[in-house]
């Protein structure tokens, strides 16, 4: 099958550099795959796994993916492999996310909080799987 | 004429303070090598940024391009976010980086704008404080902060937006000091808002994209998000220009004692010497005398 290069990006590190032929991305209105050959388009990301050939999987969040005729490149703001995911850490941190939903005093802080809320959950659901 | 003791106090003390600058300049040079490997990590995030932008920038002008991108078309408050160091012995880091601010600072109020300064760091904060005190409005301390993340970048960029949102100012410059190599550091002014696209790469490609949901709210989350990381990217580079400076002025400091200690060493080996020779020559000419 043909194949295309494709890059994920994190503001700290890169992730994964090389020829991929099939990358599944968790783009705001849906699932999309790519393969080779994509027509240019751009979207934002909503938290969700990537999988890249099938096999490899990563949790990522925030960010955008970027077809164009060079390849794919992904940017998120935070991404780490599936396998790296301690979920024991994990559950603390939703623990603390909650708490942290209750304590908001104003709207604001509230719907930050729920934001982080939302994303470490999605991360739990997705290193369940 | 000093005694023999002071003497050889003096030189106790140069070989302590030469002690310390030496660690000091080890730790640096560790420092820097991980600093410059986060530098160099963040790159690729940032130029991908930048090309998607230009490739959005491109297809959204005139009226229909939101503020953070083309400005709110005023030019009267002016916000500097002034990055520097935590902490001071870096040769002229935080000097070099608050001069730059301050010739800008004085350039606009000779030209009758208003200016604001958000400091992040202390040791600018320290400096500017004494000439432009009633303009700083803010402080942010990263003293805590081992490592920079991204999470610091969009802390400081929401800042920054909720600010702008707000309409307390109009144009936001950053101060940093751009890392060339362990001997240059660059301070810097990078205009943050309106945000600089870069120009020539856009062109006929924008057209044939398609974009979900759209053009417009990809871009309203694509800008702040940028804003975030131009900052992220700033304090990389700050740090590890703050450790290559520090190195370099550590260094220079052990090299200066090392000469100090020649230096009183060898007048104390010579008062030393000239007071036996006093002594010898007082005792035989006592003993002459007998």
């Amino acid at each position: 099958m043909a194949t295309f290069s494709f890059e994920l990006v994190s503001p700290e590190r890169v992730l994964f550099s090389g020829e991929a032929t099939q990358v599944v991305v968790p783009a705001s209105e849906g699932e999309i795959t790519v393969l080779a050959n994509h027509a240019p388009f751009m979207s934002a990301l909503r938290a969700g796994v990537v999988t890249i050939d099938g096999s490899k999987r990563l949790f990522v969040r925030g960010g955008f993916v970027d077809v164009s005729a060079t390849g794919l490149s992904l940017l998120a703001e935070k991404a780490v492999a599936i396998e790296e995911i301690n979920l024991e850490k994990l559950a603390g941190e939703i623990k603390n996310a909650e708490e942290d939903v209750r304590d908001a005093k104003t709207g604001e802080a509230r719907d930050a909080a729920v934001e982080v809320l939302d994303g470490l959950r999605a991360m739990m659901a997705a290193a369940r799987n | 004429m000093a005694s023999l003791k002071d003497l050889r106090n003096r030189i106790a003390s140069v070989k302590a303070t030469q002690k310390i600058t030496k660690a000091m300049q080890m730790v640096a040079a560790a420092k820097l090598r991980r600093a410059q490997a986060s530098a160099e990590a963040a790159r690729p995030y940032a130029s991908k940024m930048e090309a998607v932008l230009a490739n959005i920038a491109g297809g959204v002008s005139g009226s229909e391009a939101p503020a953070l991108l083309a400005g709110n078309g005023k030019d009267q408050v002016h916000l500097l976010i002034v990055c520097t160091g935590e902490r001071g012995l870096c040769g002229a880091f935080n000097t070099s980086i608050v001069r730059l601010a301050r010739e800008k600072i004085n350039a606009l109020l000779a030209s009758g704008k208003t200016v604001k300064i958000l400091c992040v760091g202390k040791k600018g904060f320290e400096q500017l404080k004494r000439n432009y005190e009633k303009h700083i409005v803010e402080l942010i301390e990263l003293r805590g902060i081992k490592n920079i993340g991204y999470g610091e970048g969009e802390m400081i960029a929401k800042r920054v937006i909720s600010m702008f949102e707000a309409g307390d100012f109009d144009v936001a410059t950053l101060f940093y000091s751009r890392f060339r190599s362990v001997i240059a550091q660059i301070p810097t002014a990078q205009p943050l808002i309106p945000a600089e696209v870069p120009t020539g790469k856009t062109g006929g490609a924008a057209a044939s994209y398609e974009y979900e949901p759209d053009e417009g709210a990809i871009l309203s989350t694509l800008l702040p998000r940028n804003i975030a990381v131009q900052i992220f990217r700033a304090l990389l580079e700050n740090s590890a220009s703050f450790y290559g400076s520090q190195m370099s002025a550590m260094d220079n400091a052990t090299r200066n004692a090392g000469e100090m200690i020649k230096k009183q060493t060898q007048i104390y080996n010579r008062s030393r010497q000239a007071m036996i020779t006093k002594e010898l020559i007082e005792i035989i000419s006592g003993a002459e005398a007998l």
